[in-house]
């Protein structure tokens, strides 16, 4: 069974992190929540697997 | 007194004094049916057709007028298709298959049902309410013409009703006056605000959306193609948050604009200002008259269970929907196509009064899952925090250019029929028989060498054969149950349905079409069994 992966899994962290920023470069609140929102779809459709996307949605809950 | 509350499109059954009204002490029925809409007259037809005398009271004395419910799924067509009324239906209806969703000025995307192939009637018909009323009621003509025990009182209007132990008594009005009359059972078809519920001081719970929706159905000989478009954020002035156009026969084109909580009512009903909207929205060279316009708010509610002692609910008065999905009265044939054999056989007889309980077992998991439905699909079209409208967009914006986001564009989703997994009906199943037809799902129509399989299951239980044999003409408990043999080489598409990988198998059909259970082989005890569980009747005397 898969199960979300809860320790380091991205390559190249810092990179990964400085680009995150890095495209909100400049935007208003509005204009990031929109990019926000729309990278939130597009992993979770590569992501796929409901139980997956059920545990980071629980996961993400618990840092409100 | 009787009041008018709303013109009619068809006067059907005019007032006449009965009987009844005179009579020394109150004449009992077996059924009385509160409410002459689509879920009343099908109601009175599938018990009539049966056999099962029926009197239907309505406070009208014809078809109200107004397009209303527009769209009519198969699973509804097929019931219909059963009541022998669905041939007019879909000769009058527009059949379509193509939408296109929009945001703002520019098209997101555009979709086509593509309805599977190998199904006598199509995934949807636009059709106004008036004519599939009307349809039903001749429905009722032509089963009166041949001996079916139905009666239709206009004008009659239910005042008051008493319980018992094993009846009800009902007070009528009437333009002559007040009459009592007893019914076995009543069946309150009385739509979402329910005279008969109200009365009897039950409860309705759920969701109100703080949202109007403005309806104008137009006539107009403009050319456009016979689709459902759908607008989020329509950049056409007035429009609102959200707008639909889908055709309907005769001309007419149903428009909805999604106004928001706070207006004036009075305001947004006035001609000019409709117009005013519409011109926005179809542009000012075309040429239409306003047929009929509405403002409604909705909510996403149910009772808590629709059987109460003797007293019956189904339809609206049962359960209500947002009108995006074709839910409402799609759901309300379903819930007659449901306890329309179980009332019979109770009333014959032929099973205990619990039965009706699975009735409201079924039609409650079936409204919960309507209810979900039009409760997403409201969410998505009309979004209550910035959060959801920050998504939303998002999903629209995606769904312009990536394909992966069009599933999540919900502007309505197709009504589908309710499967009752883990109804208690339902006998447990030990096959690896396709999915789709397992026990609690509605039976998947099918080319046969002549003809179609639904046509075939129209009158009780059977007992279908796929590749296997079964004697002819069971009884049991009193019960009939038909055989149907088939064999997979003639019919192709039902062995892919209904066999899978199998060699053989044997379904336990329901009167509504239903499966009940299924096997690879015939096996009389087995048989026996579920029969006695999909009739709730053990054998012992009732």
């Amino acid at each position: 069974m898969t199960q979300i992966i809860t320790t380091p899994n991205i390559d190249k962290p810092d990179d990964f992190y400085e680009q995150l920023l890095a495209i909100h470069e400049g935007l208003t609140k509005q204009q990031s929540d929109n990019v926000n929102a729309s990278l939130i779809l597009i992993l979770a459709n590569h992501i796929g697997d409901q139980k997956i996307l059920s545990e980071a949605l629980e996961m993400a809950k618990t840092t409100k | 007194m009787v009041d008018v509350r709303y013109n009619i499109a068809f006067k059907l059954y005019p007032y006449a004094q009965v009987k009844d009204q005179t009579a020394d002490k109150p004449k009992r029925h077996k059924v009385v049916v509160i409410g002459g809409g689509p879920i009343g007259l099908a109601t009175a037809l599938d018990l009539g057709l049966k056999g099962i005398p029926v009197l239907l009271l309505d406070d009208h004395d014809g078809i109200s007028m107004g397009s209303k419910a527009i769209c009519f799924s198969k699973r509804a067509l097929e019931i219909v298709d059963r009541l022998g009324c669905c041939d007019a239906m879909v000769d009058k209806g527009v059949v379509w298959n193509l939408g296109k969703v929009f945001h703002k000025d520019s098209k997101v995307y555009d979709f086509n049902l593509l309805a599977e192939k190998h199904h006598y009637r199509p995934a949807f018909i636009n059709l106004q309410q008036p004519y599939f009323e009307k349809y039903i009621f001749e429905g009722i003509e032509r089963a009166i013409e041949n001996g079916a025990p139905i009666e239709i009182r206009g004008r009659n209007r239910l005042t008051s009703l008493v319980q018992h132990d094993d009846y009800v008594t009902l007070d009528v009005d009437t333009p002559d006056g007040q009459y009592q009359v007893e019914a076995d059972w009543l069946i309150a078809c009385d739509g979402a605000s329910s005279p008969t519920r109200k009365m009897m001081g039950l409860g309705f719970e759920g969701r109100i959306f703080e949202d109007n929706f403005l309806i104008a159905d137009v006539k107009m000989t403009a050319d456009f193609p016979t689709e459902r478009w759908f607008w989020f954020e329509p950049s056409f002035k007035g429009s609102g948050h959200s707008a639909l156009l889908h055709k309907q026969p005769d001309n007419l084109w149903r428009i909805d604009f999604q106004l928001g909580w706070d207006i004036d009512r009075e305001k947004e009903l006035k001609p000019e200002n409709i117009r005013a909207r519409v011109d926005a929205m179809l542009g000012d060279k075309v040429d239409y008259e306003l047929e009929w316009t509405s403002i409604y708010t909705f909510q996403c509610r149910r009772m808590e269970k629709f059987l109460h002692g003797r007293v019956i609910f189904a339809g609206d008065s049962a359960h209500q929907v947002s009108p995006f999905g074709a839910r409402g009265a799609n759901s309300g044939i379903q819930d007659v196509d449901n306890l329309a054999w179980k009332l019979q056989l109770v009333i014959e007889g032929k099973a205990p009064k619990s039965l009706l309980n699975s009735y409201s077992e079924e039609r409650v998991a079936a409204a919960n899952e309507n209810i979900s439905n039009s409760t997403r699909a409201t969410d998505f079209i009309t979004p209550k925090s910035d959060i959801s409208k920050t998504f939303r967009n998002s999903v629209l914006k995606l769904a312009k250019q990536y394909e992966f986001a069009r599933p999540l564009v919900n502007s309505g989703r197709l009504s589908l029929p309710a499967i009752y997994d883990g109804s208690s009906l339902n006998s447990a199943d030990t096959t690896n028989l396709p999915d789709r037809t397992r026990a609690g799902a509605p039976i998947t129509d099918a080319p046969l060498a002549d003809g179609w399989l639904l046509h075939q299951l129209t009158n009780g239980f059977y007992l279908m054969c796929i590749d296997a044999k079964a004697p002819n003409n069971l009884k049991i408990n009193g019960i009939d149950i038909n055989t149907l043999t088939l064999s997979s080489k003639d019919h192709p598409i039902l062995a892919e349905r209904y066999l899978g990988d199998a060699k053989s198998a044997i379904y336990l059909i329901r009167p509504d079409q239903h499966v009940a259970a299924r096997w690879y082989e015939y096996n009389a005890d087995e048989i026996t069994k579920a029969l006695k569980i999909a009739s709730n009747n053990n054998g012992k005397a009732l």
